[in-house]
């Protein structure tokens, strides 16, 4: 990758994240209910929210509270959470890990089950494999998280209740040592398997939801991809020469078909994102997005900025990463 | 796909198409199959009480959680109120809900669009780079944020979802002007002495419909999700309102005894999002086949 595009790529990280703090900042202080108010507790003396609004530094103009949140912000300071009453920063190490698991591997399924789908139904062109992976995909495409959730819960919890309903372990079962936050690396790393199996059996439904919708574009896109660089001429000249067709399509067609794939997948990432935050509702997961959604509901605006920022940063991070992909793949984009 | 179709008629050793029962099946049966899938809710909308006898808001204590049956085909709910009632109720919400939130998006985003498109300049480099860190985010997200700061409600969810949806419509339409702009009967127009809002009204305008109708129409799907989902997080419509996505999000609290309070809902949330994507795919290729191939 070259040196000034990896630049400019850092500089629009930076350009966003500043966006979406101003935004979110704004629209944080012009809401109707009063930070201070809620901090305070329900039964407060009007003397004590105003106590509260001079502590939170709520009560200087609007530009001086965004000036103060910056200079935070530039020493990692992220305020504090008017709901936990903790730094932000420590709520979000607290929260992560659980929605990196969730997401991470939601999307490692995705795209080891998306491509694969591709290949096969444009290898099965017409044919009955084809049609089912296309039916699938137009089908589980825009179906959102939170009802399918809710579908697989009924049936693979509730009736045939081979998969726990929420949470991320048994009742009973004690996380294990928290090293890196994730439980099924943590316990892997303690060898405990009990709780090993108990986490990676908890991660089954969160994670086909996720993955379920994305993973039906990636297969159609790989297809269609697929399907172009098969028709093109160089394809024809090596099955002339007499090249297997398995080694053909591996060798030859797929590392090219797969050039627009990373894009959209970097693309959809993005919405896996955003879909986290439904799927840890409807599991009960204790992750950022639910913490967002307890934040925004408790007028808490301080942790749900924090949160937007992992989250545009994780964001375009993939981004960036997609990119360096896309030059690794393509070797015309080295030049 | 359109793609496809070339793909096909490039390659070797695949017969030349004619006009079969297998083709006509290719181009129409999504527009088909999604359109039988869409009819009922669209039914549903515009006649609700047609399909049910019963009252979607009125509480009846004596019935509270009744189990499916023939009387109550998806049950009733905590209060006693029927749930296909409900659901058919609350295609008239949801549904009107996604049309008017994309119409406002697309309203707002092709003004914008021609703005930034036809004029040019420093208008249209904030306009694009405005849009641009807007799309650079994850959509529900950020009408969740919105969403939130404006207070819970419908109007206010469908104000969110509009106020992030808008950019999508003007990068669409700020390209169909630039090009649209250079085409030779917009030049004749303009050399005849064609004011600038006369072109756009006359030219710029009428030649971009069709593309801007495949994007709505692939959007109102969409709409109906994230509208959905707001709903379900509880920045949607408010109690009684039949909105599927709260109406999901309040069963959820009754899942495990009373599982069917929850699930239709989200049953129709979701046959809606297929039925719509199905018919704007096929949309797509049938009005826009050079569009529907990038």
């Amino acid at each position: 990758m070259k040196a000034p595009l990896l630049v400019e790529k850092f500089l629009l990280l930076i350009v966003v994240l500043l966006g979406m703090t101003v935004i979110t900042f704004f629209v944080a202080r012009v809401i109707p209910a009063d930070p201070a108010h809620l901090a305070a507790g329900v039964d407060a003396t009007p003397e004590q929210v105003e106590t509260m609004r001079r502590e939170l530094g709520l009560d200087r103009p609007l530009p001086v509270q965004f000036w103060n949140y910056m200079k935070g912000l530039a020493r990692g300071d992220l305020g504090r959470s008017l709901a936990t009453r903790r730094p932000v920063i420590d709520d979000l190490k607290l929260f992560f890990p659980a929605t990196l698991e969730l997401a991470g591997l939601a999307i490692v399924v995705y795209v080891l089950a998306g491509i694969p789908m591709g290949v096969i139904a444009a290898v099965a062109r017409g044919r009955a494999a084809d049609v089912l992976v296309r039916i699938f995909s137009v089908a589980a495409m825009g179906v959102p998280p939170f009802a399918l959730g809710l579908l697989l819960q009924l049936i693979f919890s509730r009736w045939l209740g081979w998969f726990p309903l929420e949470g991320r372990l048994h009742t009973g079962i004690a996380p294990p040592p928290a090293m890196t936050g994730l439980y099924t690396v943590d316990s892997l790393l303690a060898q405990d398997w009990v709780t090993l199996k108990s986490s990676l059996i908890h991660l089954v439904l969160p994670v086909a939801t996720l993955a379920l919708g994305r993973l039906a574009v990636a297969a159609r896109f790989t297809r269609t991809s697929l399907l172009e660089v098969l028709s093109k001429d160089y394809v024809r000249t090596a099955r002339a020469k007499g090249l297997a067709k398995w080694v053909v399509i591996f060798r030859h067609a797929l590392p090219n078909a797969l050039i627009p794939v990373v894009t959209v997948i970097g693309i959809q990432i993005g919405y896996l994102l955003g879909g986290t935050v439904l799927v840890e509702i409807v599991f009960s997961w204790p992750g950022l997005g639910r913490y967002a959604v307890q934040s925004i509901f408790n007028f808490d605006f301080t942790s749900v900025i924090g949160v937007t920022l992992v989250i545009a940063t994780g964001f375009v991070l993939t981004n960036i990463g997609v990119d360096a992909m896309y030059r690794v793949l393509d070797p015309r984009q080295r030049i | 796909m359109a793609t496809v179709d070339v793909t096909r008629s490039a390659l070797p050793l695949t017969p030349t198409r004619s006009l079969t029962l297998r083709v006509i099946w290719q181009r129409y049966g999504r527009l088909l199959f999604g359109g039988m899938i869409l009819l009922p809710f669209v039914l549903f909308a515009i006649f609700p009480g047609i399909f049910s006898p019963y009252d979607p808001l009125k509480i009846s204590v004596r019935d509270t959680y009744a189990q499916p049956s023939l009387r109550h085909p998806f049950g009733t709910d905590e209060l006693g109120r029927d749930v296909f009632t409900r659901v058919v109720y609350g295609a008239r919400v949801s549904l009107t809900a996604a049309v008017l939130t994309i119409l406002a998006a697309s309203a707002a985003g092709v003004f914008l669009g021609v703005i930034a498109g036809y004029w040019g300049g420093w208008t249209d480099r904030i306009i694009t780079s405005v849009g641009d860190m807007v799309l650079s985010f994850p959509s529900l997200i950020l009408a969740m944020a919105v969403a939130a700061a404006l207070g819970p409600g419908l109007s206010h969810s469908m104000m969110a979802v509009a106020a992030v949806w808008w950019p999508v419509y003007s990068r669409l339409m700020r390209g169909l002007a630039l090009h649209l702009k250079h085409e030779g009967y917009v030049e004749a127009a303009r050399a005849a002495g064609g004011r600038s809002l006369y072109i756009i009204r006359r030219h710029v305008f009428p030649n971009s419909l069709s593309a801007l109708n495949v994007r709505i129409s692939l959007d109102i799907g969409l709409a109906v999700q994230v509208l959905a989902s707001l709903g379900f997080i509880g920045l949607g419509a408010s109690p009684p309102t039949p909105e599927w996505g709260a109406m999901v999000s309040w069963g959820r609290t009754y899942f495990l005894t009373y599982w069917w309070i929850g699930i239709f809902p989200a049953l129709a949330i979701i046959l809606v999002v297929i039925g719509t994507s199905l018919l704007g795919d096929a949309l797509n290729d049938l009005w826009n086949p050079v569009l529907g191939a990038s």
